[in-house]
């Protein structure tokens, strides 16, 4: 084990996943010698040379396209968006391509292996375009599965697993939480499953579910609550596309309470697919209306962002709204 | 022999490829460090008023970013881009421009923007994304824009802005006005897809707008070297039938020359025109960014020789239009200015709480009244967790 934050745990994943297979090549804006704007692909490029760690001219839209072709020959390119607020001249190629590419084919060709890796989300003062959380998007489109870590151990896992999936696979990461989460990582090579919640705290009373960098947001309220003598069951999502209804579902049967938190917008957020779902699975168990804590529907923004986050105490008080319906 | 693909009808009988370097564009310089002008060069028109709202646009950018670096460094503003190098290139195309004419920039085009006469207050407004803000503390620091002065509110996401430009210029014929737009955007924004959409649109649709790329070598930490194989920007408008000029960014006396006469080609031809302009990005590409990482500081040096302000500050001295000394006095106190601004904007309060909902739509939707109330009873219960607009507000 060692200490590492989220950066160190992601550039060992890939440091890990280039040494076990040759067909792994990373590259995106700025990721070459400089190791990204982050450092998120520090050093690869100097331990595995510029043919499979290097920088990209300056098209996102050309970095996924050159993805999906890599993974279309049968290499597994892990390509970084430099910020998830500029996927979208890449959307088409993502959308159209990447996610239909077996569909389509009648599986004569695939694009399993590819990764795009994209830090995502606010709080570092970032204004419209460098806070962005565009996973509902994406959620949308069938044949892209969608993971979001939490903190090192988990971002190593899951981006791990990620590039060993058969699947596509967009990799969300916290960007806020890069230097900010540290914690004991395992050095060696190991997966965490894709499409599994993970339980972080048992309770009775409400289930609170987030993913990301909101888990911290939902654990901090669930203290709150707990000083109150709410007994919260915490849960990290950790995949959006496909994600865990079996965890959700058995949890709020047993709570009949839930709450959801995303940073992104309301309206057309993740939160309201799985509201639906679980309303339909859970509906005779539930005990109050399923509460959304959410981004407001506005554009991000700046002098304002403490105001538009959903942070620990908008989440106490949807916690408390649900109990004491 | 028609030729429904419009392209080249002479034929030959051999097989023989073009090379990928058989265009190479020589660049425009006219002033040289020491403020003469190359032999046989020629100084465009440009009477003295003109010339030192020019040399005083440069100047008052140069200080202002380098009180604003501090200030981002003292953790007073969140983040900040410099313009160091590039002063002559924006200040300079700006200056040949009618103040009616559009400008789409990109970010660091506070040149151009100074010129157009953004003042120092709406400078330190936005910076401090403070309530006087034009664009209400809603975009980071630099993210400039002003209706009145015909400066288009900068987006973050690059290149953008270039097939926008064409549909601008584009309406500007349709209505029938004599102006144009000018679009700026990096080297690295031109690999962008929009690029080559904004390009072609403009060429196709003969929308008179002047695409100005400012090829400073660096996109972030990727050299030009690894951006593109060719030679430069220029020679893409040749490819999509546009016209092509390559410029020294660091000379302002070629670079007004070559938008002047831009400017006047594209309005009477209904054209676009393209302008490459070759200096070097001399500090980090923002706040956030450093260069060590990446480059050497010999290399920074070698270019810092090239600065734009001092070569045409021994020009203007030639003219007999600058007093040396006078001018000194004259920056002394443009610093003390740029403090006494700053102290200001920093002690304005933040736009207030409406302006969240503000501006989404012209109207607020049904949904947004709803959560703003919303907001607002919960701040009214923590007042202390949301101290920039507790109390603010009935």
């Amino acid at each position: 084990m060692a200490k590492m934050n989220m950066l160190q745990a992601i550039n060992n994943a890939l440091d890990l996943a280039m040494a076990k297979d040759d067909g792994v090549v990373c590259f995106g804006e700025d990721v070459g010698h400089f190791g990204g704007v982050f450092r998120a692909t520090s050093k690869l490029q100097e331990k595995y040379g510029k043919s499979r760690c290097f920088n990209t001219p300056l098209t996102e839209q050309g970095i996924a396209g050159f993805a999906n072709g890599m993974a279309a020959q049968g290499m597994k390119p892990v390509a970084e968006i430099q910020f998830a607020d500029y996927i979208f001249p890449a959307f088409d190629q993502i959308v159209n391509e990447t996610a239909k590419f077996r569909y389509r084919s009648g599986n004569e060709f695939n694009v399993g292996g590819l990764v795009f890796r994209t830090p995502y989300g606010g709080g570092i003062a970032g204004g419209h375009y460098h806070s962005q959380s565009p996973e509902a998007y994406f959620a949308h489109t069938p044949g892209l599965k969608i993971v979001v870590p939490r903190d090192p151990a988990q971002a190593k896992g899951l981006l791990l697993a990620s590039i060993n999936c058969p699947d596509p696979v967009i990799f969300f990461e916290p960007k806020k939480l890069y230097r900010a989460s540290v914690g004991e990582v395992s050095e060696d090579y190991y997966e965490i499953p894709l499409g599994k919640a993970e339980v972080l705290q048992q309770g009775k009373d409400v289930t609170v579910l987030a993913w990301g960098a909101q888990m911290e947001i939902i654990q901090k309220a669930a203290e709150m609550a707990a000083a109150d003598g709410i007994s919260c069951e915490v849960i990290d999502l950790r995949s959006i596309q496909p994600w865990d209804v079996d965890t959700v579902a058995e949890s709020v049967m047993k709570t009949g309470r839930l709450v959801i938190n995303h940073e992104a917008p309301l309206t057309g957020g993740f939160a309201a697919e799985i509201a639906s779902t679980i309303q339909k699975k859970c509906f005779l168990h539930l005990e109050s209306p399923i509460e959304r804590v959410c981004g407001l529907d506005i554009p991000y923004p700046l002098a304002l962002e403490k105001e538009y986050v959903p942070d620990h105490l908008k989440t106490y008080e949807a916690i408390k709204r649900s109990v004491n319906f | 022999m028609t030729n429904p693909n419009n392209a080249t009808i002479s034929t030959v009988h051999t097989a023989e490829f073009t090379s990928g370097h058989a265009l190479q564009i020589p660049t425009l310089r006219i002033l040289q460090d020491d403020g003469s002008l190359y032999p046989g060069a020629e100084a465009p028109q440009l009477d003295k008023t003109t010339a030192l709202k020019m040399y005083d646009s440069m100047q008052f950018i140069r200080i202002l970013d380098e009180r604003m670096l501090a200030a981002q460094r003292q953790g007073r503003i969140s983040f900040y881009m410099q313009c160091l190098g590039e002063e002559a290139a924006t200040v300079g195309s700006a200056a040949a421009l009618d103040d009616k004419d559009m400008i789409m920039a990109q970010y660091r085009e506070q040149g151009a923007l100074r010129y157009r006469g953004f003042s120092l207050e709406q400078f330190m407004n936005q910076l401090f994304s403070n309530e006087k803000d034009l664009g209400k503390g809603r975009q980071m620091p630099v993210h400039y824009g002003s209706k009145d002065i015909y400066y288009m509110t900068i987006s973050s996401p690059l290149g953008t802005q270039i097939p926008q430009a064409s549909g601008y210029a584009y309406a500007q014929k349709l209505r029938g006005l004599k102006n144009t737009t000018i679009c700026y955007f990096g080297e690295g924004a031109a690999s962008e897809g929009d690029f080559h959409a904004g390009l072609n649109m403009a060429a196709v649709h003969k929308a008179p707008v002047i695409f100005f790329c400012r090829n400073n070598g660096y996109a972030i930490s990727t050299p030009a070297n690894e951006q593109f194989k060719g030679d430069g920007i220029a020679c893409r408008g040749v490819g999509y039938g546009i016209k092509a000029i390559r410029v020294d960014g660091a000379d302002i006396l070629a670079v007004y020359k070559a938008t002047q006469m831009a400017r006047e080609y594209a309005l009477e031809h209904e054209e676009p025109i393209l302008i490459e302009s070759i200096a070097y990005r001399l500090g980090a590409h923002s706040s956030s960014d450093d260069p060590t990482g990446y480059r050497s500081k010999e290399e920074e040096e070698l270019w810092r020789k090239n600065d734009p302000i001092s070569r045409f500050r021994l020009w203007l001295v030639k003219q007999g239009w600058l007093d040396e000394e006078a001018d000194k006095v004259k920056l002394d106190a443009l610093r003390q200015e740029i403090l006494d601004a700053l102290k200001v904007a920093e002690k304005v309060a933040k736009p207030g709480i409406e302006h969240l909902m503000s501006d989404v739509y012209e109207t607020p939707i049904p949904l947004l009244n709803e959560q703003l109330e919303e907001l607002k009873a919960h701040i009214r219960k923590y007042p202390d967790a949301y101290p920039v607009t507790a109390g603010r507000f009935e």
